[in-house]
């Protein structure tokens, strides 16, 4: 995997230069840039509307920009489409599973339309590494929010893409489905994967990436580090608060059932912004 | 890209097919209503109708097929809303496969379901007295006919589809092509009905490829109509192919 992914050309993964886009007289992108590193995670941060998913469908060529230039993986989504679509992978806005098949058909259905050589051991593969070998038989119907969310982001892993666009991956799921996705997509990057995210949650920017661009506007307000936009604000001041723990703290102690969520959920600091 | 094409719509026609195994309703469903009308209209209506022929039921049947395979493409725009809906089609239309396949899968499936639909309601029909001395040609005719008109209408059902709001509405297009074949040859001879009434049948797609069909079961010659029900089926094709894919392309690509 990784080396199929340094084997491609240099450069940054992902290329996003003065990209406009406007439906009718709304106007959602006015001149975004940004460039993503290869093997980094990227968050894309931004309240509803702002045009977040406008940019990803820009980027996985389901949507024409009115203006500027974008390459994914080194090749230009308006000229080379085709190449952009084979280096990439999206996981939607919405679990885009299909329900009435079984976890196992889904990952085989991707495999053979990726054309690749034994679809049946690749599924096994991947439902084992995302904990689901249980449910490979059962109709996706049948799953929960989490392990929908799983599944469909191991249906785009299939065939390894060095680019992973994920839109809103946690958007729905409740705290103990946003913790698997999560280290999902931690894996992923230890992987050497690319990953684009897009979220409204600020702690999972914080969680997961390694640059973060705030969009608003139609435009990238921010664009760093997690630190280097703490220092964009005056320097912290120390106040002694009582630490109560949170709602949630209390709900995914309770829920957590074995030890494979426990330690996520100790090292989080989730609920102290609220 | 065409070795692709076949490779893709294939892989997705088998998706598709598991979806109508796994919910054998739907094409029980679409035979329900077709055989619901031959019961109603052989043993109710029948003893009253004079079609001028001598089994009822043999002179309905090509119009009974008709409305099975008007009932059944509802399910097409249905499946397909389902898909723009649940997100499924951005993920294969951002991965490298021949878009169009995505839409020919569906159109396949409609196909092999509506036929499914077709021999059950056939079968029906045998059960309840049709006979046809027809020979391996005439048959191949017929499904040949079929085949040409359920492709016609399920591009309709694809525009329906692609352009509905909600899934009610891709369904519901289906009613009035369900109707036609009430103001056709297919239950009565057009010569018993009033002027106006009697020129919209005769000059509409169902009658035509109605009578086309019971020439060739009852081994008639056939008339001129042949000819008038695959111009009407090819035209309804190509027309509603080229519309369903300028909606594609706009649904797909802004």
């Amino acid at each position: 995997m990784t080396a199929t992914t340094t084997a491609q050309v240099q450069g940054p993964a992902i290329h996003v230069h003065g990209l406009e886009k406007s439906y009718k007289k709304l106007e959602v992108l006015r001149g975004v840039h940004f460039d993503v590193a290869r093997g980094s995670i990227f968050a894309l941060l931004g309240s509803n509307g702002a045009g977040k998913t406008t940019v990803v469908n820009i980027l996985c060529t389901l949507l024409k920009a009115d203006a500027g230039t974008a390459s994914v993986n080194g090749f230009d989504v308006a000229t080379q489409a085709g190449d952009v679509r084979e280096a990439i992978s999206l996981t939607g806005q919405f679990a885009a599973v299909d329900e009435i098949l079984s976890g196992r058909e889904n990952l085989t259905l991707v495999a053979r339309l990726r054309h690749l050589k034994d679809p049946g051991t690749i599924a096994d593969d991947l439902l084992a590494r995302f904990s689901l070998t249980d449910a490979a038989a059962r109709r996706v119907s049948t799953y929960s929010g989490g392990m929908r969310r799983r599944l469909d982001i191991a249906m785009s892993l299939i065939g390894n893409p060095p680019v992973i666009f994920l839109d809103e991956p946690t958007a729905g799921l409740d705290p103990q489905g946003r913790i698997e996705v999560w280290q999902a997509v931690k894996e992923l990057a230890g992987h050497g994967t690319t990953v684009l995210l897009t979220t409204q949650y600020l702690n999972e920017a914080e969680q997961l990436a390694d640059r973060i661009a705030i969009l608003h506007g139609g435009r990238i307000m921010v664009n760093g580090t997690l630190a280097e936009l703490k220092r964009l604000l005056p320097p912290a001041k120390v106040e002694y608060v009582e630490k109560q723990p949170t709602l949630e703290d209390v709900f995914l102690a309770i829920v957590a059932e074995d030890g494979k969520n426990g330690d996520v959920v100790n090292d989080r600091s989730v609920g102290t912004d609220n | 890209m065409t070795k692709r094409f076949f490779g893709d719509s294939a892989v997705l026609l088998g998706r598709s097919l598991r979806h109508i195994t796994r919910s054998p309703d739907t094409i029980i469903t679409t035979a329900l209503m077709p055989i619901a009308f031959m019961l109603l209209f052989v043993y109710v209506f029948g003893g009253a109708i004079n079609s001028g022929s001598h089994s009822y039921v043999s002179y309905l049947l090509p119009g009974i097929l008709l409305i099975t395979i008007a009932s059944g493409i509802s399910y097409v725009g249905f499946r397909l809303f389902l898909d723009m809906q649940s997100g499924i089609f951005q993920r294969f239309h951002s991965m490298p496969i021949a878009r169009s396949s995505v839409l020919w899968a569906h159109v396949l499936t409609s196909l092999v379901a509506n036929l499914i639909a077709l021999v059950i309601v056939v079968l029906v029909a045998l059960l309840m007295g049709f006979r046809s001395g027809a020979g391996v040609l005439a048959w191949l005719a017929v499904a040949g006919i079929l085949i040409l008109f359920t492709l016609a209408l399920t591009w309709i059902a694809v525009i329906a589809g692609l352009s509905a709001k909600s899934a009610d509405g891709a369904g519901a297009f289906a009613y009035p092509i369900l109707f036609l074949p009430f103001i056709s040859s297919a239950f009565v001879p057009t010569h018993t009905m009033p002027g106006p009434v009697r020129a919209f049948a005769e000059h509409q797609p169902v009658t035509s490829i109605v009578n086309t069909i019971r020439d060739l079961f009852t081994q008639q010659p056939v008339s001129t109509d042949i000819w008038i029900a695959l111009a009407w089926c090819v035209g309804i094709l190509i027309v509603a192919y080229s519309f369903a894919m300028v909606i594609y392309r706009r649904r797909i690509a802004e």
